[in-house]
């Protein structure tokens, strides 16, 4: 396990030593949250890397990372714990044919209801792994498709780190995990998980946050190239589209390029690869063709006017 | 559902134990100047309360005080709950830690004169509503059936009947106002889908085996019974957008009555007006008094009774809003006459987009007021290919038909498809 890290800046490292290039806001965040033990809500676009996140920080901290995937209908037996039933059954079954009609009760009950017929959902493994050794990173991703009564039955677990099991008695975590949120935003989160946890809105890369995450994700790629994605996306962003690629598209996108051998954009190689970016066909016909094609003159003028720039600096200096 | 955890005492502990090490700090400057900032946030709008203020100092403490950025981050992550206070915590804080002393001059000043907005009983004791109510004798929580038996006794059947049946178009002032507190009383039932999540039933449905283990553990093995649960059903949401242009002015403002009447019977409703732009109702239409709450959209909206642009509006729907409020299987509204000022532009493709990402999509339309109508025009039959059902609502008993229709009771309607 890895020491946590003494500030800001050394979170920033330690999340970029583990292939994730941060920004201040993400990593003061992230800090926060570690150090002052309290759960992290990220909100963003789809594909802006909000899992990336916990991921990354579970392996820069060495800590196990519990996920929760969050669904319609997400309830405490899928979330937290279930009994076992029929193994349940098939002890009532063989204590019956042991003992025949004197059956003691209240070791029956006691039996059925102990450890062995538990079945740990990531909840409560969570709290769980927290009290035996490091306390883990639980994720539980995209909050916003679960309904209002899980996020009720969170807020003790978020406040806390513990919950109630009726025949067992409360669980608690030693340590507390450090707990990380996220939603895309097709609903809103209700205020009461909000005040329990620190807030970060996770925005589309600057363009040369971008071009780092590139680099250090697609490092076989040609230069040229990644600049020319990247300039390239950063403009189709600001138009007004459907869905707009997030970075996970940005990444497959230059992966898709470079595997096919392209060195450079070009008006093929985006109209063929135009799919591993827009994910809606209205998307795809507005940028195919004529658009793409003034788009690409755009950016090609852009990188000569930069180079001329750089150049007319090596040359005063 | 368990309830959430109170403050404990570690939570008690750990406010005075920040309060007396920020004290320390600075000669207590900094635990000042949070709560100071914290007024600033509170008084701009934002949900600030002590414990974010506590909260705030431990984590400015922690995270240090050396850089400004990370100053800003670290009372960033705090207090922004969502992504639309940025901004206002943007202003503030460079407001604020530009010259904290002069902030708190301000505050000292403007601060007391600040009242949180809150509904006061007494001034709205003369709105028409209330009125009406005691005029009329009735209490707005009455049950229908009860209501119906009342107003017969006010009107023959004959006569109850024919207003039922009247066109809102054709309506004096006087019917029109009888007409809006019939539909407050509409009660709307939702439709309803089967969820994942389970509730005991008698019989039917599958074994709860939970249950059933329970009692045998406590009772004895003997008593294994046939205990049962089926899946819980929820309401599906509705999600109205209604246009507002000019031709369909003389509907538009009673329609809004029907909207309010929906959106104030349950939490799952939003609410759109569009003509030459797309408006966001649903905040307005949350006060509890319907005459206030029509006259904030009518202050709010600019748009009445001009133009339609059809395809554009629900298209900077689909883009802006669909994938936030049509997320649960929402039921879609659409009222309009699918008259278009734009060449029904864009109709087509947005309409097609809208139903594909709505349970249902009903167009609600008053033109069908006329025998034989057909929908001809580029905007209705662009429409027309892709609503899932067509139906009237240019009087009272059609508006009482789409509430039963909301319920999933079969009601008659132009099925389209």
């Amino acid at each position: 396990m890895t020491d946590h890290p003494a500030d800001v800046a050394a979170m920033k490292d330690l999340l970029l030593a583990n292939g994730y290039v941060a920004d201040q806001a993400i990593a003061t965040a992230l800090f926060l949250a570690l150090t002052l033990e309290r759960p992290l809500l990220l909100e963003g676009e789809a594909g802006v890397g909000k899992t990336e996140i916990a991921t990354t920080i579970a392996a820069g901290l060495g800590r196990p990372l519990i996920r929760l995937q969050c669904y319609e209908g997400l309830d405490v037996a899928n979330a937290a714990y279930e009994w076992n039933y029929s193994r349940q059954l098939l002890h009532i079954r063989a204590v019956e044919a042991a003992q025949g009609g004197a059956i003691d009760l209240a070791t029956l009950e006691s039996d059925l209801y102990s450890e062995a017929f538990l079945l740990k959902r990531p909840l409560l493994q969570a709290l769980e792994a927290a009290s035996e050794g490091a306390p883990p990173v639980l994720l539980i991703d995209e909050l916003d498709r679960a309904d209002a009564p899980f996020e009720a039955f969170l807020l003790e677990i978020l406040a806390d780190y513990r919950f109630t099991i009726p025949e067992i008695g409360t669980i608690a975590a030693k340590q507390p995990p450090l707990v990380i949120l996220t939603s895309n935003r097709t609903r809103e989160i209700h205020d009461a998980v909000r005040r329990r946890c620190f807030y970060h809105w996770v925005d589309y890369p600057s363009l040369e946050r971008e071009l780092a995450i590139l680099r250090l994700k697609v490092p076989e790629a040609p230069e040229v190239l990644r600049r020319e994605v990247v300039r390239f996306i950063q403009s189709i962003r600001q138009m007004d589209l459907y869905k707009s690629p997030g970075i996970a598209e940005t990444i497959n996108w230059a992966q898709a390029l470079t595997s096919l051998s392209y060195v450079a954009l070009d008006a093929t190689a985006v109209d063929s690869t135009l799919g591993t970016l827009l994910k809606y066909q209205d998307d795809i016909q507005k940028i195919e063709g004529s658009e793409a094609a003034r788009l690409l003159a755009e950016i090609k003028t852009e990188a000569r006017t930069a180079q001329a720039a750089a150049e007319a600096d090596g040359d005063g200096a | 559902m368990m309830a959430p955890g109170r403050p404990g005492d570690g939570e008690r502990r750990d406010i005075l134990g920040a309060n007396i090490v920020a004290a320390d700090v600075d000669g207590g400057r900094l635990a000042d100047n949070i709560a100071q900032f914290a007024r600033l946030l509170r008084a701009s709008g934002l949900q600030v309360g002590p414990q974010k203020t506590v909260l705030a100092t431990r984590a400015v403490m922690a995270a240090g005080l050396g850089d400004p950025k990370v100053l800003y981050w670290t009372l960033h992550a705090v207090f922004v709950n969502r992504r639309s206070e940025r901004d206002i915590f943007n202003q503030a804080f460079v407001l604020f830690w530009r010259d904290p002393d002069y902030i708190k001059k301000m505050l000292s000043l403007v601060v007391p004169q600040y009242k949180p907005p809150k509904s006061n009983a007494d001034e709205k004791a003369l709105s028409r509503r209330l009125a009406e109510a005691m005029v009329s004798g009735h209490q707005p929580d009455l049950s229908r059936e009860s209501d119906e038996i009342e107003f017969t006794a006010e009107a023959t059947f004959s006569d109850r009947e024919a207003f039922q049946a009247k066109d809102f178009e054709q309506m004096s002032a006087e019917e029109l106002a009888r007409a809006r507190v019939e539909i407050a009383r509409l009660a709307v039932p939702f439709e309803e889908i089967r969820t994942r999540r389970f509730e005991r039933a008698s019989r039917g449905g599958r074994l709860d085996l939970r249950r059933v283990l329970r009692e045998a553990a406590q009772k004895g093995p003997e008593h294994l019974r046939d205990l049962r649960k089926r899946p819980a059903r929820r309401r599906l949401p509705i999600v109205i957008l209604a246009d507002i242009s000019g031709s369909m002015d003389s509907y538009a403002r009673i329609l809004l009555h029907f909207i309010y009447a929906l959106t104030n019977d349950r939490d799952e409703v939003h609410a759109f007006l569009f003509g030459t732009r797309l408006t966001n109702i649903s905040h307005l239409l949350e006060d509890r008094d319907p005459d206030r709450a029509i006259a904030k959209v009518s202050a709010e909206v600019s748009d009445w009774s001009g133009g339609t642009r059809i395809g554009q509006c629900l298209d900077d729907f689909n883009r802006h809003w669909a994938r936030r409020v049509l997320g649960r299987n929402a039921v879609v509204l659409l009222f309009t006459d699918g008259l278009d000022r734009d060449g029904a532009e864009g109709v087509e493709r947005a309409a097609r987009r809208l139903a594909a990402n709505a349970y249902r999509l009903i167009w609600l339309n008053p033109l069908t007021r006329y025998d034989g109508y057909q929908p001809l025009a580029a905007g209705a039959a662009a429409l027309s290919k892709n609503v899932s059902e067509m139906r009237d609502c240019h009087n009272l008993r059609s508006l009482g038909d789409l509430a039963r229709a909301l319920a999933g009771g079969k009601t008659p309607a132009r099925r389209m498809r």
